[in-house]
């Protein structure tokens, strides 16, 4: 029998009410004689069971069964060496890498607060400012016959926070879900994404606040998905799995999944690893300005990439080929599934990406043609505060906002089994979503971090995000190395 | 029908032709030399286009005709949603990328990775017919919708190494004998019988030979082959989940 | 123990200023007696002074006002400037002894003229051309550090208190239509005369009260268009963020004081017409030129003078008025020392600029 690697505990408060096995999606808990039966090799630690047990009888653990210790082969590796032994399979994941060699830099740098030499700000009294405008800038203003300033502005997006709420597809994740983004986004006054799966129709009346993605499968693009929106994100990579194509079984393409991509029910979509008409930067430039075409120069057009080793002349490429905004997708960015080889090996961490990215195109002085957009792991407001202070306009958040609406990471989304509803097109899961209640929630998050970032700012004397973007001075690094130092663009602490 | 010449700077002479044929109406530019995105989104009306119009002709179109008395350089009707192309001359690379309804007919050649993940959709279905030959990865990733090519000018192999690698739905049509080269493990080929024929080919042969004034019947005497994803490959087993 | 430039330095400050619309021209006496007055706003580690028409018989040439450590300094200098200008008058500028002003370096003036093929050869203008050619001087001359370089102005600064700095440089010998003065406090001893202030580049010289909260946000911004904030200093960063804005996106100093102290978006979104459409436009298309946390300036240039506040007014800032002269200070003690009597006296309000300028019949 296949070991197991949670143990589901029951203790003596069951009732025997069988909630908990009603609520496991993956079969790992079924009742006889009003007794939970577990079949513990089954259990994912999702904790739907635990968090519904209306006795709170129910505890998971890590099975205590152990492999002898070895300091290079550890119990996972030689498991999944056994997994690959026995299927011949690539090893495939979700949610966004643990690798817990890869340093977390946000945990290694500390914000700055003013003492004496100028005033902090209590954030709760006094104007303190948040709202952020995405997009290019020109170089040179220009003036009317009259003297007065000519308005050209290339359009913008205007958040009144700068925290966005990252791709996620339709099919990969469920109707609820957009819906409960795509409310609390236009709640909020900021932007949610489509991801690559199409915009469902009863979306339609949150499109001020949509930003479409064309992405390499170009499932439900046309040119009236392209208009709805308030912004167009061409996807050429995302943090979980640079490089790598995506791949949504026909069997999650039913229903209005299958309607909102164009494709036939059944059929499997694929997402070429590349775009097949994007094989060069000047490509690149060809597909930014058809959108612009086709949209006529009404929408911001975002470049989205993964973090990988070259980010920084990439991203100096993409701020010339009139794309308008680039989002960069971190080492840590969450995916719904991904191969894990790739996923914890492939890319660089996002803090250092940011900060290569903006360094570099100061160099170049080309920062004011393009906004950045940085996502991939950020999990609470100092990292929001921290990316932002190293050269990011806004951030994305992904795996924080399906935190929000009842994901704990276990990891299974590539499964449709998603006992919260969130990774799966089953209605009997899905409909354990409630969007507006989801909404509240994701509008609640987002508030309580955008008072943290303004607390954050008061601290230091900062009253206006735009006076927090690239000030790295607010920034000191501890437990860091010369280089590391060097490239974040920081001083130590103590300095 | 109105017509200016892009040669000439006439920048307001042009922008009324377009929207004469956004509005329905019909329109000709020439002298193009590598303007692009021309007919770009277009819903309706008939734009004709004559010299060497730039990449990403037809991207997005909806719906409006769009006919090329030249060739046309990469991109054309890429992600194209509805509609017609005719171009009387070649194509460049990456033609009709991801398209997913109307037809596109290129008389002569076409380059590299031709229709790839090209798709299908209810009653919108791309169809994409080349006189002439093809380069390598034709029809890559092709998720529906039909490529027709017919060989009819041009020297070599009808299409290049790698056709339809990855393709998953959808039928690649040859008018010859002779299976491509390299072709993956996870594609059927079949000889195409007359029914087939009949009501899969030729209705758009037919559109194609009235296009460029050839004879349908004639191109039809040619056998055909088709190449197909072979459902009996699994995909899945690709994987094992950690 | 790092120099200013190395490392960066905080400060509270006093400023004050005086501008004569009718182009009369006062002595540099009347601006030391006023800054007299707010002894206890520095602390001896800097104080300085700009003066606006005290070289009338120069007033076409670039008068360079440079800081030497060694006579090596000189000498590298005198050549560079020889191969970009063509030198009209050199001197020591005239000091005196004054006890409490030491580390003195050679102090020397010059009054210039760029190479007409030389600018030619640059492609640039001949602001452009003098602001580059003197950036290389200080860049590249060890021990060398140019004052300042702005036609028919100059800058006298020293490490010291601003009313002994005045002493030392004898500024009651020249007579100016505008001047502003600037009195130090440092939070550490840098005992360098470059770090003093006034900061200037060409005409523009700005002094400034306050430690700024943007700073890092605000430098990396300005030094993408081909500044280098070598000192650190807010002082610097405000002079080429006006200089960017002014000179080279010709904005007035109105447009750049609203880019500077941009007003909040709720203030903007209470306008109408040009008005919000041109604040909204500016603060969008300049947002990483807004500068926050507290400071008051004091921006000097050819024919004008502007008082700014932070937006918050978070640092003080008094104006008065006498028949055609404008004073300005940080403390209104410093105004009424020297014109005990004025018509109007008043605090500008937070970002809201006090821009004056020479009377018509006061320009040549």
């Amino acid at each position: 029998m296949k070991s197991s690697r949670y143990r589901i505990i029951c203790y003596d408060d069951c009732i025997g009410c069988g909630r908990c096995a009603s609520e496991c999606s993956f079969d790992a808990i079924t009742m006889k004689d009003h007794h939970p039966v577990f079949r513990h090799e089954n259990c994912v630690d999702c904790q739907r069971c635990v968090e519904l047990c209306p006795r709170g009888a129910l505890s998971i653990t890590r099975n205590p069964n152990r492999f002898r210790s070895h300091a290079v082969f550890s119990e996972d590796a030689i498991k999944e060496i056994r997994l690959q032994a026995e299927t011949g399979g690539v090893l495939l994941s979700s949610m966004g890498s643990d690798a817990d060699a890869v340093p977390v830099y946000f945990d290694k740098m500390l914000l700055n607060a003013s003492q004496v030499t100028n005033p902090s700000i209590d954030p709760l009294r006094e104007p303190m400012e948040s709202v952020t405008f995405l997009g290019s800038r020109p170089e040179k203003v220009e003036r009317l016959p009259d003297g007065t300033l000519a308005d050209n502005l290339p359009p913008h997006l205007e958040l009144s926070v700068p925290i966005m709420f990252s791709a996620m597809s339709y099919g990969a994740i469920s109707l609820e879900v957009h819906k409960a983004l795509a409310k609390a986004a236009s709640k909020l006054g900021t932007y949610w994404n489509t991801g690559e799966g199409g915009l469902h129709e009863s979306l339609r009346p949150y499109c001020p606040n949509t930003i479409v993605q064309v992405a390499s499968g170009r499932f439900g693009v046309h040119a009236d998905y392209l208009n709805s929106a308030a912004a167009v994100e061409i996807k050429i990579g995302q943090g979980a799995k640079p490089g790598i194509g995506g791949h949504l079984t026909g069997r999650k393409i039913v229903g209005d999944v299958s309607r909102t991509r164009m494709i036939p029910e059944g059929l499997d979509a694929i997402s070429p690893a590349p775009h097949h008409d994007i094989y060069s930067i000047e490509d690149l430039s060809q597909l930014v300005m058809s959108i612009k075409e086709v949209t006529g120069f009404r929408k911001p057009v975002i470049v989205k990439v993964a973090a990988v080793h070259n980010i920084a002349p990439i991203a100096s490429g993409i701020a010339r080929s009139g794309a308008d905004i680039i989002a960069i997708d971190g080492f840590r960015g969450g995916t719904g599934a991904a191969p894990k080889r790739i996923r914890d090996n492939v890319g660089i961490p996002l803090e250092l990406a940011v900060a290569a990215v903006d360094q570099r195109l100061r160099e170049e002085k080309i920062r004011d043609r393009v906004s950045l957009i940085a996502s991939g792991g950020i999990r609470n407001s100092s990292d929001v505060a921290k990316a932002i202070a190293l050269g990011a306009d806004a951030v994305s958040i992904g795996t924080a906002s399906l935190c929000a609406l009842g994901c704990h990471l276990c990891a299974s989304c590539h499964t449709g089994r998603c006992a919260w509803g969130i990774a799966s097109q089953d209605p009997a899961l899905t409909s354990r979503l409630d969007p507006d209640k989801g909404a509240e929630a994701l509008v609640n998050l987002v508030n309580a971090w955008t008072s943290e970032i303004k607390e954050m700012m008061g601290g230091m004397g900062i009253n206006s995000i735009e006076a927090l973007r690239g000030n790295r001075l607010a920034l000191r690094g501890v437990g860091l190395n010369e280089k590391e130092l060097e490239i974040l663009g920081i001083k130590h602490a103590g300095e | 029908m109105k017509e200016a010449d892009l040669r000439k700077n006439n920048e307001e002479e042009v922008r009324s032709i377009i929207s004469e044929v956004s509005n329905g109406g019909d329109g000709m530019l020439t002298g193009c030399l590598g303007q692009r995105y021309l007919g770009c989104g277009l819903r309706s009306g008939r734009l004709y286009l004559k010299g060497t119009p730039g990449n990403g002709l037809a991207a997005y179109l909806e719906g409006g005709s769009v006919y090329v008395d030249g060739n046309a350089q990469d991109a054309a009707a890429d992600t194209m949603n509805d509609g017609l192309v005719a171009i009387k001359g070649s194509a460049g690379d990456a033609l009709s990328y991801g398209m997913r309804g109307g037809r596109v007919y290129v008389l002569g050649s076409t380059g590299y990775r031709t229709g790839v993940h090209m798709k299908a959709y209810k009653d919108r279905k791309s169809v994409l017919v080349i006189g002439g030959r093809t380069g390598s990865f034709l029809g890559e990733y092709l998720a529906g919708g039909v490529i027709i090519v017919l060989g009819l000018s041009g020297e070599g192999p009808i299409t290049g190494y790698f056709c339809g690698n990855g393709m998953y739905a959808g039928t690649i049509y040859l008018r010859t004998d002779d299976i491509p080269k390299c072709l993956s493990d996870s594609l059927s080929v079949h000889a195409v019988d007359d029914d087939e024929k009949e009501t899969s080919i030729m209705p758009f042969v037919r559109e194609f030979a009235s296009l460029f004034s050839l004879d349908a019947e004639k191109i039809m005497e040619s056998r055909f082959i088709a190449i197909e994803a072979d459902g009996s490959v699994a995909r899945g087993q690709h994987y094992a989940a950690v | 123990m790092k120099k200013e430039g190395e490392v960066r330095i905080s400060s509270g400050c006093a400023i004050c200023g005086i501008f004569c619309r009718d182009g009369r021209r006062i002595p540099g006496s009347v601006i030391r007696e006023s800054i007299r007055v707010m002894h206890n706003r520095s602390n001896g580690l800097g104080g300085g002074f700009a003066g606006y028409g005290i070289y009338p018989q120069y007033s076409d040439k670039y008068a360079l006002h440079i800081f030497y450590s060694d006579f090596a300094a000189r000498e590298e200098t005198e050549r560079m400037l020889d191969q970009y200008f063509d030198i009209i008058n050199l001197s020591k500028i005239p000091t005196r002894q004054v006890d409490a002003i030491r580390d003195v370096p050679l102090i020397w003036r010059y009054f210039v003229s760029p190479l007409p093929h030389r600018i030619q050869d640059s492609q640039l203008d001949e602001d452009e051309y003098t602001a580059q050619a003197m950036i290389r001087i200080s860049c590249a001359v060890k021990g060398a550090y140019v004052v300042s370089y702005g036609k028919n102005m100059g800058v006298f600064k020293a490490v010291g208190y601003p009313e002994d700095v005045a002493e030392f440089y004898r500024i009651e010998e020249y007579e100016g239509y505008a001047w502003t003065a600037h009195g130090r406090y440092p939070t550490n001893t840098p005992g360098w005369w470059g770090g003093a202030h006034p900061f200037s580049i060409l005409d523009l010289s700005v002094v400034h009260n306050g430690e700024i909260s943007s700073y890092d946000a605000n430098r990396r911004a300005v030094e993408m268009y081909g500044y280098s904030c070598n000192l650190m200093t807010d002082t610097e960063v405000i002079a080429y963020i006006l200089d960017y804005l002014v000179r080279k996106q010709g904005l007035s100093y109105r447009e750049s004081a609203e880019v500077i102290a941009t007003p909040f978006w709720s203030t903007i979104e209470m306008k109408d017409g040009y008005d919000k459409a041109r604040l909204s436009y500016l603060r969008n298309m300049f947002s990483s030129f807004l500068v926050t946390g507290p400071f008051s300036i004091l921006v000097g240039f050819d024919g004008g003078m502007m008082a700014l506040n932070d937006r918050l007014k978070l640092r003080s800032l008094v104006a008065a008025e006498k028949g055609r002269t404008v004073y300005f200070s940080s403390e209104e003690a410093a105004i009424r020392v020297i014109e005990p009597e004025p018509d109007r006296i008043w605090a500008p309000r937070g970002g809201e600029p006090v821009i004056v300028t020479l009377d018509k019949e006061a320009l040549r």
